[in-house]
């Protein structure tokens, strides 16, 4: 990361009602990057993806996009350089995949001004993308999980933004999606130079995908570096109080196996 | 638009032009439609030749009585749908309407007040209980928002359970009023909560019609926020939505466009509600196309009942649209899958 960050934290306070959930991070993510954030439940993962993205107000810290203060933009102009793939339910609202894929554009588009042609081919490019150009026309009301799940990766691909923050992109799915969803994260993040912030569940997945792990544990960062640096039967055992085996998965990445038939672990501290 | 919108589009203004001259022929000395129409249209200039050889009461019946009452009911039944359509997308629920303001009891509230305490300021040829029911409408849907903030946000949760806290309230107190009243007075309150187009002429009209015009307008230049709240404020907002802001708008625009319905007319349920939910069903949730056409369908479905409430010998047309609505939505909800959470 020799150049100057896309987006940064600078030591962020942040939490709900008066519960700080965030103790002074510091995160940085470079141009390109491929970066997971991981930890156990309630580390902090998705409030430090929420902070990142501005909804959640910081106590102390700022947020840095692209050099400038998250608070320097206005709302629009962050929705043209961030696009967030938040955890999804179905909705209950009848909108095609096409339509529903074309919301991508709000940001680009001015008050009174329709969607163009050019908005109609950047939305049918991110379909293609996500494989989804066959449920053009159906309801995302009818679409499964995965569906829905690349549909809306597919309005974050519409957005034409440079970064991309997803929050467990993978939940919910099955193994055969997992890896779908993690391929298409990866040919956006190759083929079109983007950067990626993912929150992951899985640490398999976040091992075998991303370049860079952020380890929260507690609202800190514990440990951060390339998968094989990073995810190691200590850390598990330290952060996950997790007795795990770790070895070389058939991709070069580390695998973890539970062990299973385990006494708990010992001295858990609360 | 597809071809299906379209047709449903043609199917609309067919009835819209069914419901002026059933109508304008509607009423204690009853014309032909066809004859009624064209007492209308020759009066469009260069269309006077279509004039049919009428007496100057039927003259003045079908163009000084039943066209500004028509005229009332399609403006406060476009005006409802539209302000139901807001507040459907603003919960994210097909089953909000503009009463979760609190705007039918603060419009309840006035009009009580106006008619108990015999206010008698009457402006621009208005009689004080449009005015205080007006005033009560968006005092009391102000204080719904205001009441709503929680560190700069107004969640729709909080929204909705103040919103029924200040509507019982505000009820309260109106039934305190009432009961403090002359038999008289009661009557004309009972009577204008179940909501009625007898006897509302020209300054009625004039008086909603700059709201039902100006403001659906103003939120057709958001049906692109109005499509993306539906997806939540959380998605909205990453979306580029600046949401407190636009939800502030949208409303205040709601308060105006249901204050200003219930004002002239008192109030008049289910179409906030049912016609935005049925045009959905029928085109779906897109709002450019959505709320021009519950403009137009909520005012043919008020005419309608407005004819109907006409022909039962005068009765409140909040009647027949809560007898009509009720079942109809209740047949809606049995039918419709996606309410299955």
């Amino acid at each position: 990361m020799a150049n100057q960050p896309v987006i940064a934290g600078k030591s962020i306070v942040c939490g709900y009602d008066d519960r700080d959930v965030l103790h002074a991070v510091d995160v940085e993510v470079g141009e390109g990057e491929f970066v997971g954030l991981i930890g156990p439940n309630g580390s902090g993962k998705s409030t430090l993806l929420r902070a990142l993205t501005g909804i959640l107000p910081l106590r102390t810290g700022v947020v840095i996009l692209a050099g400038q203060p998250l608070s320097s933009y206005s709302r629009r102009q962050i929705a043209q350089r961030v696009a967030v793939v938040p955890q999804v339910s179905g909705s209950i609202f009848s909108f095609t995949v096409e339509d529903y894929v074309l919301m991508g554009r709000t940001p680009h588009l001015g008050r009174l001004q329709a969607q163009g042609p050019d908005d109609l081919h950047v939305a049918w490019q991110a379909m293609e993308l996500a494989d989804l150009t066959d449920l053009a026309s159906r309801p995302v009301t009818e679409l499964s999980g995965g569906e829905l799940q690349r549909a809306t990766l597919a309005r974050a691909f519409a957005q034409q933004t440079n970064i991309l923050l997803l929050d467990e992109p993978t939940a919910f799915l099955d193994i055969n999606h997992q890896h779908e969803i993690f391929e298409l994260l990866t040919r956006f993040n190759q083929d079109e130079q983007k950067t990626i912030v993912c929150v992951s569940h899985d640490l398999n997945l976040a091992a075998q995908y991303c370049q860079r792990l952020i380890v929260l544990s507690g609202g800190r960062i514990h440990i951060q570096g390339p998968p094989p640096a990073v995810v190691t039967a200590q850390m598990i055992a330290q952060v996950y109080h997790a007795e795990v085996q770790v070895d070389t998965g058939p991709g070069g990445a580390p695998r973890v196996s539970l062990i299973p038939e385990t006494a708990a672990p010992e001295d858990e501290q609360i | 638009m597809s071809r299906h919108q379209a047709l449903v589009t043609a199917g609309l203004v067919l009835l819209l032009i069914a419901t002026v001259a059933i109508s304008l022929a509607t009423g204690p000395s009853p014309l032909p439609p066809q004859k009624a129409m064209r007492i209308l249209v020759s009066r469009v200039p260069g269309l006077s030749s279509l004039a049919p050889q009428a007496t100057a009461a039927e003259q003045s019946i079908v163009l000084g009585i039943r066209l500004p009452r028509l005229l009332l009911a399609l403006l406060v039944g476009a005006a409802l749908a539209v302000a139901g359509a807001v507040m459907q997308s603003f919960f994210q629920n097909p089953m909000a309407a503009p009463s979760i303001l609190g705007v039918s009891a603060g419009a309840t509230l006035g009009a009580t007040a106006a008619i108990m305490l015999g206010l008698n300021i009457g402006i621009w040829g208005l009689s004080p209980v449009p005015i205080c029911a007006f005033l009560g409408a968006l005092a009391v849907s102000a204080a719904v928002y205001l009441l709503s903030r929680r560190g700069g946000r107004t969640p729709v949760t909080l929204l909705l359970l103040t919103g029924i806290a200040l509507g019982s309230l505000a009820s309260a107190i109106s039934s305190f009023i009432l009961i403090r009243g002359q038999q008289g007075d009661l009557d004309l309150v009972i009577i204008w909560m179940m909501g009625s187009l007898a006897n509302r002429g020209w300054p009625e009209v004039q008086m909603i019609l700059p709201y039902a015009i100006g403001a659906s307008v103003v939120v057709y230049f958001y049906s692109r926020e109005l499509n993306v709240l539906l997806m939540g404020d959380e998605q909205a907002y990453y979306l580029g939505v600046p949401v407190e802001r636009v939800k502030l708008i949208l409303l205040t625009l709601a308060s105006l466009l249901a204050a200003a319905a219930v004002a002239v007319t008192g109030a008049i349920g289910f179409i906030g509600l049912i016609v935005p939910h049925l045009i959905r069903l029928l085109v779906g949730p897109q709002h450019r196309i959505l709320l021009p056409l519950c403009f137009l369908g909520g005012g043919v479905i008020l005419g309608l009942a407005d004819i109907a409430a006409n022909m039962a010998g005068e009765i409140p047309i909040g009647i027949v649209t809560s007898l009509i609505g009720a079942p109809f939505f209740l047949y809606l909800l049995h039918r419709a899958r996606e309410y299955e959470f």
